[in-house]
């Protein structure tokens, strides 16, 4: 039994952080946000190229997955660096088209996914009923029940996050069905998962941020970090995080067996408390600045907000692991 | 990656054996009662003929080597099977680890094996009047004298004191020193010449700690863990046993959340969502603290002050989970039962090993770099 990643996955995380840092994901993420997804479509080949996508997609369609444990990996890099676009929704997409036989055209999709050439969103209601960045996505599919079809981009919704945008799916009972017994719980699991993820490294990144400020900035003529009621919020914060991590990584190793959806639903509520907690502290922390659209620090704070309630609320997920265990 | 507990299942499998022939069948009294404090001792030396009191310890002292995996199992299934408390875990848990690294060859074969039998019950003797929170500022004394020390001053809030066997704690051997420096770590009978005992009734009135009064308390040289004035670092290794698995193990989590779901589907009203949340949120915080021991015990560092962490983490669980459990059995929950029992004993969880105020301290200085402070 070891559970700490290997020495191969801390290096995947390593180079993802770099690829991450040196691709200034932030600035991205506001060009993104205004409509412009050019440099967030070049990010988004990169990270295909260092493999995140294939691990979504399985071996025999040119993939390397699924490989649960390495996507969390990459996912808690995306959200410590904001990462714009449809990933989640590519991962989810990919666990149904994985499910259908080789002779499906649609399976034909996958080793676009993998490379990075196609970009997919989907609405997968009642839990994700817009589908993010359909506008930008080469693929928009809808799911009804087990019926999976091909959708198209409808009306767009503002939401409180601006690097997320969502839109109504059109052709969600006309478009081209692709398969009637679609792996949707399946896919909205491994969604889930990932999204918690990105949430854990969405907490750990406000942390950071929120640590390095309390250092630095003064009050009172000292580091504002010194006071207690500064600190205790984000030692509170550090303890939230630290026990959603673990989950989020069980999770992914229950892959493949019974338990998976009640531990991948104990997680996401776990990562969604534990980043909107940070978000919240992030913000009392900073204090004004934290509360201005233009600092970056605001749009993680939003971004926490949002996937608090994507891909299922803490309450459904609450919901999901007493049906399990009760 | 992995979670394959594989190599402790053959194990896991003799104590469940084992457990399921021996666990008492109905509760023993409170372990914070003259009798069920007998009837613990009597438990302890029944797991010790098992060689299960201590696993993880070496042969020589009553264990079996078991790894750290090997541990994290025989928790689970101890508390799974509805075990006794463990009576004599100040010792096992805070003093023994200490000796395990601080203690001479002489010292670990006197005291560990009459630890593990249950023939000698630990107490740990630390706060004082005038020093809780703020250790540092501790004033009873410890007078070289030939051939040891003479304790003088005040001890309180001694868990399991007022019936065990001995205790242990530092004392200021040098009262000029900075206040950190010129302490000496200690170890005493508690029927000493010169020691009052005066036990202290618990929030449910249970005499579970007591105050320790020394006058010219003699101690041989040979109770001394670690060199003279160097009892705060000694000290410190206690601190973390007490604050990261040992003490509180993910076992017990487990096994309470379990009994609460169970709990639920008993009493609780399936259209109460809010109530419902709170069973799941306490389940899911226990597997939360199983899967960090995983983690915890598969990392090749020393966690060092992260054990503030878990400190925090565990003790606003344990609440959690028995409020929850109170609030379940509605107008029964203020009876007196197992759920009540436990409910009092975590109350006192966010106060002992280091008030959650200073594990938040801790946390901020010394896992996140905060600048220090003033209080």
């Amino acid at each position: 039994m070891r559970f700490v990643l290997d020495a191969e996955q801390r290096l995947f995380a390593e180079t993802l952080d770099k690829l991450l840092t040196e691709g200034s994901a932030a600035v991205v993420a506001r060009e993104w946000a205004a409509g412009r997804p050019e440099p967030g479509l070049a990010l988004w080949r990169s990270l295909a190229g260092a493999g995140v996508l294939a691990l979504a997609v399985p071996e025999s369609a040119g993939g390397a997955g699924p490989l649960p444990v390495e996507l969390v990996t990459a996912f808690h890099e995306f959200g410590r660096h904001g990462v714009p676009g449809p990933y989640v929704e590519t991962v989810a997409a990919a666990v149904m088209l994985g499910r259908l036989p080789e002779s499906s055209p649609a399976a034909a999709w996958l080793p676009a996914i993998a490379d990075g050439a196609l970009v997919v969103s989907l609405a997968l209601p009642p839990a994700v009923p817009y589908a993010l960045d359909a506008d930008v996505a080469g693929l928009v599919l809808s799911v009804d029940g087990e019926e999976l079809r091909v959708a198209g981009c409808g009306e767009a919704h503002a939401s409180l996050d601006p690097v997320r945008r969502l839109f109504s799916v059109t052709g969600v009972t006309a478009g081209e069905v692709i398969a009637s017994d679609a792996a949707a719980a399946e896919a909205y699991d491994m969604g889930a998962l990932v999204c918690a993820a990105q949430l854990v490294g969405l907490g750990r990144r406000l942390l950071e941020v929120s640590v390095d400020y309390a250092r630095t900035r003064r009050q009172f003529g000292r580091p504002i970090g010194e006071f207690q009621a500064v600190r205790h919020h984000l030692a509170d914060a550090l303890v939230g995080l630290e026990y959603a991590r673990p989950l989020v990584y069980g999770a992914a190793l229950s892959h493949g067996t019974p338990d998976f959806a009640r531990d991948v639903s104990a997680a996401k509520a776990a990562a969604s408390e534990a980043a909107y907690a940070a978000a919240r502290i992030a913000l009392q922390v900073h204090g004004a600045i934290g509360y201005t659209d233009e600092y970056d620090l605001s749009l993680l704070i939003r971004k926490a907000r949002a996937l608090h309630s994507a891909w299922g609320s803490p309450a459904d997920h609450r919901a999901r692991v007493m049906s399990a265990l009760a | 990656m992995d979670l394959d507990l594989s190599a402790a299942e053959r194990f896991r499998a003799e104590v469940r054996q084992w457990l399921r022939a021996h666990v008492p069948a109905t509760p023993l009294p409170s372990l914070e009662t003259e009798e069920g404090f007998a009837a613990h001792r009597a438990w302890e030396r029944e797991l010790h003929a098992a060689r299960l009191s201590v696993v993880s310890w070496p042969e020589e002292y009553g264990g079996r080597n078991a790894t750290p995996l090997e541990w994290l199992v025989f928790e689970e299934e101890y508390y799974a099977a509805g075990a006794p408390g463990r009576v004599g875990q100040n010792g096992i848990t805070l003093l023994a680890p200490t000796l395990f690294r601080y203690g001479t060859p002489e010292q670990l074969a006197r005291v560990l094996p009459p630890m593990a039998s249950g023939s000698q019950i630990w107490a740990q003797a630390w706060s004082e009047p005038g020093a809780g929170s703020d250790l540092a500022s501790l004033r009873a004394t410890a007078t070289r004298v030939d051939g040891g020390w003479l304790l003088n001053g005040h001890k309180t809030w001694s868990s399991r004191a007022a019936f065990a066997d001995r205790g242990f704690g530092p004392f200021r051997s040098d009262r000029e020193a900075e206040r950190h420096r010129g302490l000496t770590y200690l170890m005493f009978p508690l029927d000493a010449e010169g020691i009052t005992r005066r036990p202290i009734g618990r929030l449910d009135g249970k005499p579970a700690f007591a105050e320790l009064f020394f006058d010219d308390v003699f101690v041989p040289d040979r109770d001394v863990v670690g060199a003279p004035e160097e009892g705060w670092r000694v000290a410190m290794t206690t601190t973390g046993n007490e604050r990261g698995l040992t003490l509180r193990s993910p076992g017990r989590f487990l096994a309470a959340a379990d009994r609460l779901v169970e709990l639920w589907r008993e009493h609780g009203d399936p259209a109460d969502s809010a109530m419902r949340d709170r069973v799941a949120d306490a389940w899911i915080r226990a597997r939360a603290y199983r899967l960090k021991g995983f983690e915890t015990i598969s990392r090749t560092d020393d966690i060092g002050a992260e054990s503030s962490v878990n400190k925090v983490f565990w003790s606003e669980l344990d609440v959690a989970l028995h409020e929850t459990a109170l609030d379940l059995l509605g107008p029964d929950g203020e009876l007196a039962g197992e759920w009540l029992e436990g409910y009092v004993f975590s109350l006192a969880g966010p106060i002992y090993a280091g008030t959650n105020e200073i594990q938040r301290d801790v946390i901020a200085e010394r896992v996140l770099g905060l600048p220090r402070a003033g209080r």
